[in-house]
């Protein structure tokens, strides 16, 4: 990865030689935070690609389940029968692909790739700082989360293999070692990388926060931050409320299975049709609670999925408004939108544990909570409808991903209300119907938001744009795929498909399903292969795409005032002063159609302020 | 907090704080972060304690009754003990913003002794317990999760403690050699005041109630 990253800036020119004398300090073990962005973005690729290999093989086990695959078996000796059937996949291993599958995207992907990534990229620039608060924490934050990369995928080769719990890692499964094959050392494994991974994950965060919070340039007060320096924001002060709950929960389970301790297995376990006696007769285990897990899972759980949102959110923000040539439509109450969905997403935890056995009053607190977040969410879809309306849009790559987003943020979104019902979420709790709702919603917009924030903010990367017609090519083979594999999914969830079954055709009543299954697992091949596109258009670009300007958006924004890319420091000379909001598009009194945060107000703007008050120039 | 945030523009003493270009309430970014870290902190320790509460409620055997466990009143002096360091470093952070380096110094190192006497009640307590029966997996009074959470809960904050003294010595040394900005002993001193605020609650909710 860092060759990557080296590979344009050789080119750049100055202090070639300094450069490669202290190549290691500059950029493997950077503390410059653009290079730290590339390096969290491309170790999140390589993720990526793991974890969608994963998926490839779970989509071929729901489609053909006792085919023989004898390629595949020799590729994974372990995960495929050498008995009488050989090449049909092992159920163990079918556990530990959707488990490993989920962890990988959930929090190496799609947690990285858009925070740590865009968010150490992005931040500075945004706000007008020479860099992050305290770069070496967030050099070592990157290698931290780097380790944890290490570790997690290293899990694949060690004992009976990874952790096959599912990725919410539910005791007593994940608790108890002989649970599952994947519960022996994999789980182990699985809870380092992610201690791992949250230490990393604070670390960035607390820098996050710190550096919008102190320095922010001269002027640029909270209403004139761009959506997307909101959104960092946001999601870094959810990402330290919320993990910590998670790393209480990792160390009860750490001594649970290590250290003998009932935190939460109750008493009574039964496990391979045996009681699970100690030595005195008496049950090993005693008075303790699974629920106590589920508990402080989603509470890092729910805001986790909404840290996965909230940047793809901002980023469409602002790439939708550039596009269209128009201003923002009601920034204040996209702002508050944001507030309130982060706000609201500490406390529906509870739905995700409809079944448990909750109180059905407490149910309907939560089912109440949820459906309120639908109210922010339709205020934002609202606005950027209204900012699209009447206006000329340039269908570049990065509006094509914005409006991707839109619209996957409305289907998923819609789902979503009738799972926040307790009353037919009994009937749709873990079907595939709930898998195609995150799919759509949680995975689907943070992924769109990534590809478009790529396409949009490849110069400040790499100083180069990408090829627009193979982005454009990307965005609609994914799109049309993407929709092809999720929508279904709702149709087999509501007919009773369970989610994480190794066979569904053992069932009677799901044999009808098979045609619909077979569409689905082609739909996600044509979505997997597609994504080389991405890969050829990234790294050819990186290296050999065409020279970007400092603005070749025309946009607004203070990363836009500086060389593609940054130079160290981020601005040769003084730190550029803010004067206005960074949707200034269409502004009649000005000559261009866009005008510059660091534009100061004319004359004419500074007395109607003096006159009115609060005009918008005052956001 | 939109309305808050309008009238921020308009009001110049909001925006020589969030106007940007400037530090809000002239704290540092180093002090910001700190502050963050203990709110962050501050959420793992309530994570433990939510759980060791629920786990309580839930218990199909009766909860011990705590007097007839610990002794409270030893309880109370590591408790009085604790704060009293607390004060101490209070004075240490005046003093150094004073630029008293002597009485700083003298405060830190009353702080420092305060801390090994803590962790020196704690190893007894700890001991003792172990010695009437008390383990991980199970006790003599009731239901294992009793001591499960005791030894979690305690040994968390034992282990807090014990950095924030690793933290205190580096800073006395270097208060002793004139290189600890007036910063950086406020620093030590919010992490040590918050590891005590983290004691009274274990206090209250795991001894008391």
């Amino acid at each position: 990865m860092t060759e990557m990253a080296h590979g344009p800036e050789a080119h750049a020119g100055q202090a070639h030689a300094h450069a490669k004398e202290a190549f290691i300090w500059k950029y493997v073990f950077s503390k410059n935070h653009r290079i730290i962005g590339v390096q969290y973005y491309v170790t999140a690729m390589v993720m990526a690609l793991v974890a969608g290999l994963l998926a490839m093989l779970i989509r071929l086990q729901l489609a053909w389940p006792q085919k023989d695959w004898g390629v595949l078996a020799k590729i994974f000796p372990m995960g495929y029968d050498a008995g009488g059937g050989f090449g049909v996949m092992r159920p163990e291993f079918y556990a530990m692909l959707f488990t490993m599958h989920g962890t990988i995207m959930v929090f190496f992907v799609l947690s990285t790739a858009p925070v740590s990534g865009f968010g150490n990229l992005l931040i500075p620039l945004q706000a007008g700082a020479r860099d992050m608060a305290f770069p070496f924490l967030n050099g070592l934050s990157f290698w931290t989360f780097f380790v944890g990369c290490v570790v997690i995928l290293t899990s694949f080769f060690v004992g009976a293999g990874a952790a096959a719990g599912g990725w919410t890692a539910y005791p007593p499964l994940s608790a108890l070692k002989a649970a599952v094959p994947g519960s022996e050392t994999g789980q182990t494994f699985w809870i380092v990388g992610m201690v791992f991974f949250i230490a990393s994950f604070t670390m960035g965060g607390l820098n996050f926060v710190t550096t919008i919070i102190n320095l922010r340039t001269k002027g640029l007060s909270p209403l004139r931050m761009p959506m997307t320096l909101w959104a960092m924001f946001l999601v870094a002060v959810l990402g330290l409320l919320a993990f910590p709950a998670l790393i209480a929960a990792c160390i009860m389970l750490i001594f649970d299975r290590h250290f003998g301790t009932s935190f939460f297995l109750p008493t009574g376990l039964v496990l391979n049709n045996a009681p699970l006696l100690g030595a005195d007769g008496k049950f090993l285990h005693q008075g303790g609670s699974p629920l106590l897990w589920q508990h402080l899972f989603w509470f890092l759980g729910h805001p986790e999925v909404y840290i996965l949102m909230l940047p793809a959110l901002g980023f469409t923000s602002d790439i939708l408004t550039n596009f269209a040539r128009k201003p923002l439509f009601g920034y204040k109450s996209m702002v508050g939108a944001m507030c309130a969905i982060g706000g609201l997403s500490f406390i529906v935890w509870g739905h995700h544990m409809f079944v448990s056995g909750m109180n059905p009053y407490l149910a309907m607190a939560f089912a109440v909570g949820t459906i309120l977040i639908a109210v922010p969410s339709a205020v934002k879809v609202f606005n950027w409808l209204a900012t699209l309306r009447g206006a000329r849009i340039r269908f570049n790559t990065p509006m094509l991903w914005a409006m991707g987003v839109v619209s996957l943020f409305i289907s998923g979104g819609l789902s979503g209300v009738w799972l926040a019902q307790s009353a037919p979420d009994i009937q749709l709790h873990d079907t595939m119907f709930v898998a195609a709702h995150f799919h759509l919603i949680m995975a689907g917009a943070a992924l769109f938001g990534v590809f478009g924030a790529t396409s949009y903010w490849f110069p400040k990367m790499f100083g180069r744009m990408m090829n627009d017609t193979l982005g454009k090519a990307h965005f609609w083979f994914t799109f049309i795929a993407y929709y092809c594999t999720f929508f279904p999914m709702h149709y087999i969830g509501i007919a009773g498909h369970l989610r994480r079954i190794y066979d569904p055709y053992q069932y009677e009543f799901l044999k009808p399903l098979q045609p619909i299954n077979e569409f689905i697992t082609i739909s996600a091949l044509v979505l997997g292969v597609s994504q080389i596109l991405f890969f050829i258009n990234f790294f050819w670009s990186a290296f050999a795409g065409r020279k970007a300007g400092e603005n070749p958006w025309d946009a607004n924004g203070l990363e836009w005032t500086t060389a593609s890319p940054p130079p160290h420091g981020n601005w040769p000379g003084a730190i550029p002063e803010v004067h206005r909001w960074p949707y200034e598009y269409a502004n009649p009194d000005f000559p261009k159609d866009h005008v510059m945060q660091t534009e100061p107000l004319t004359a004419a703007e500074q007395k109607l302020k003096a006159a009115e008050g609060p005009s918008r120039h005052e956001h | 907090m939109m309305q808050a945030e309008t009238a921020a523009a308009h009001v110049p003493a909001l925006e020589a704080h969030w106007g940007g270009g400037a530090s809000p309430f002239g704290a540092t970014w180093q002090k910001t972060m700190m502050w963050i870290f203990i709110v962050t902190d501050g959420l793992l320790f309530s994570g433990l304690l939510c759980g060791y509460g629920f786990l309580r409620h839930v218990s199909p055997v009766p909860w011990p009754r705590q007097s007839e466990v610990f002794s409270i009143p030893f309880i109370a002096l590591m408790t009085f003990i604790l704060i009293t360091s607390s004060m101490t470093m209070g004075t240490a952070v005046t003093a150094a913003r004073l630029g008293d380096r002597k009485r700083a110094l003298n405060n830190l190192v009353f702080t420092i002794v305060g801390g090994l006497c803590f962790l020196g009640c704690q190893a007894y307590e700890w001991s003792h317990l172990i010695h009437e029966g008390a383990r991980l997996t199970g006790n003599p009074w009731g239901p294992p999760q009793f001591t499960q959470a005791f030894f979690v809960l305690t040994g968390f904050h034992g282990s807090h403690v014990f950095s924030g003294l690793v933290i205190l010595i580096i800073t006395a040394i270097r208060t002793g050699m004139s290189k600890t900005p007036a910063q950086g002993i406020e620093m030590a001193g919010l992490y040590w005041h918050f590891v005590d605020l983290v004691w009274v609650f274990i206090f209250t909710l795991f001894y008391l109630l």
